[in-house]
């Protein structure tokens, strides 16, 4: 593969917020500023160094917010792997020097706007399309529904357990403990799990990743520049997106996501292989969806996830960390978790993971999983050590 | 004191009629399930479109087949709780929300109703049936098929 990103953009910068409660005070685009002025302050930046800017709904009108003349704008959005998605392209754009210093933030507060009852314009789709004509006539539930299905299959091809999946979950409880910012941390059990209400079967509720508030943003600039910054570069070694459907019907097989091809690729311009890692964060928006990145980042054979978790690799102690932050089944989970990867695998290359932090941490991936298993993004980052 | 209006009759979320679904769902009106075709490379296109996905034919080459309504259970899942799905077609009962196979080659995404949703399996063969909309259309939904059992592990893909 012809493709050179590897080290010649890093990530500076990062900030989020989140709350145990679950709930957050600011909302909006106040919380969107705050998280731009505090990952350009964590890098030693200000909002007169920025020229890039990612927003996944419009990117145009919150630079004009931010009141910034970027060179670099970037709107795609693609669901919860955008800000993965965002890492590739910024550092495309930075190393094709279309700009210098690239920002990307997230910002959703589902769970205060329901207790605030705040106005929200809720999407529809603007007149008939696929999902609405050959879809939802039949109830199915989304965001969980289609990943039920997924699951359900992943039993049926490869005898996967509702306990194995179950046990993916816990080890990201064991996690999220170590994390005084995770929304949950209290012990569970595969029992536990097991016992929780069943939502679309065969996925329970303690399966299924959290509805919070959250917010988050990463900075982005050259690999010369960053050495000159506050904080040590988190370097981007390999990026790679792949899609291969939108809704679960068109799916092609759905015990194989499109991470297949964007982590082979990813790893491939980073040089490195699944065993270099040293960190995984893989986009858990229920435990059938962190199994399948498992396998298709060949973390482990195709259709061995289920055993591969439960032999408690995961967890804390174990052989792949994974999730270390609590992930989106214990830590935070406001819509779009990826931004939460990326900052999660940038404190973990720091060394700023305080009681969760991976020893000696130099290779971080950060894998987002979009919309219904449909787009996959995987960011392989690395330490000055990796370059 | 107020007065409750009275509970809506269990409904369905009515399809909208995209630009290319106009004979899939005017077929429903006479129970026909209908398959759009692609002559040129002879595979079947779900769901329709103005070209095949397959071999980039154009809309000459698309034809729209009767389908023999015989199908296969690819992927099926249980929804408990049908108020946070928005359906009250179940009158508050979990309900089977499935992908199934049709002969032709096609999936598509359903409900297999006529037996206990729980007990829908990878592989068990169904085959169509109809619920009718406010409209007049019908919308092909899926049940066991007559003269066979769960499908276990015999016939998946």
């Amino acid at each position: 593969m012809d493709r050179s990103l590897r080290g010649a953009a890093a990530i500076v910068g990062v900030a989020d917020d989140v709350s145990p409660t679950g709930e957050l005070e600011r909302f909006g685009r106040e919380l969107e500023v705050a998280m731009v002025l505090d990952a350009l302050a964590d890098a030693g930046l200000g909002l007169a160094d920025v020229d890039g800017v990612c927003h996944p709904e419009s990117a145009v009108a919150f630079a004009e917010y931010l009141g910034v003349h970027p060179n670099f704008v970037e709107s795609t959005m693609t669901g919860g792997s955008s800000y993965e998605v965002h890492v590739e392209h910024a550092a495309a754009a930075i190393a094709a020097g279309v700009c210098d210093v690239v920002v990307s933030v997230y910002a959703a507060t589902p769970r205060s706007d329901r207790t605030q009852r705040r106005r929200r314009e809720w999407r529809r789709p603007g007149g008939p399309n696929p999902m609405a004509e050959w879809d939802l006539p039949y109830g199915l539930r989304t965001p969980m529904g289609p990943y039920a299905l997924a699951a359900a299959r992943h039993m049926y091809e490869f005898g996967t357990t509702s306990e194995q999946l179950a046990q993916i979950a816990v080890s990201t409880r064991q996690w999220a403990a170590l994390n005084p910012r995770a929304r949950y941390r209290d012990p569970i059990t595969v029992d536990d799990v097991l016992a929780s209400p069943l939502q679309v079967s065969p996925l329970h509720l303690l399966d299924c990743c959290l509805v919070t508030d959250g917010a988050g943003a990463f900075v982005m600039t050259s690999a010369e520049r960053a050495r000159s910054l506050a904080k040590p570069p988190v370097y981007v070694l390999g990026a790679a997106t792949c899609t291969d459907h939108m809704v679960i019907g068109q799916m092609p097989d759905l015990t194989t996501t499109p991470g297949a091809v964007s982590g082979p690729r990813a790893f491939e311009m980073a040089g490195l292989q699944p065993t270099d890692v040293d960190v995984l964060m893989g986009y858990d928006s229920f435990t059938i969806t962190a199994l399948l990145h498992l396998e298709d980042l060949g973390f482990c054979k195709k259709g061995e996830g289920g055993p591969f978790a439960a032999d408690g690799h995961l967890g804390p102690g174990g052989t792949l960390a994974m999730n270390t932050n609590g992930g989106g089944l214990s830590f935070t989970h406001p819509g779009m978790y990826g931004m939460f990867l990326v900052t999660e695998a940038t404190r973990q290359l720091r060394g700023e993971g305080g009681d969760r932090q991976v020893a000696g941490a130099d290779v971080a991936v950060a894998h987002g999983s979009g919309m219904f298993l449909s787009v996959m993004s995987t960011a392989v980052l690395g330490t000055e050590a990796t370059l | 004191m107020s007065v409750d209006a009275p509970k809506a009759t269990p409904a369905r979320f009515e399809p909208p009629v995209g630009v290319e679904g106009g004979p899939f769902w005017d077929a429903t009106r006479e129970g026909r399930l209908l398959v759009q075709w692609c002559t040129s490379c002879d595979q079947g296109v779900f769901y329709p479109r103005v070209f095949c996905p397959h071999c980039a034919a154009g809309r000459d080459a698309l034809e729209w087949r009767g389908a023999s309504g015989r199908a296969t259970v690819y992927a099926p899942g249980v929804e408990h709780k049908p108020e946070a799905a928005g359906a009250s077609f179940s009158n508050g009962q979990p309900y089977c929300v499935a992908l199934v196979d049709l002969e032709e080659g096609v999936r598509m995404l359903t409900n297999v109703i006529g037996c206990p949703p729980d007990e829908v399996r990878c592989g068990m063969p169904v085959t169509v049936t109809w619920e009718p909309l406010s409209d007049g259309r019908q919308l092909p939904l899926f049940q066991p098929a007559a003269d066979a059992g769960s499908g276990d592990g015999a016939t998946g893909s």
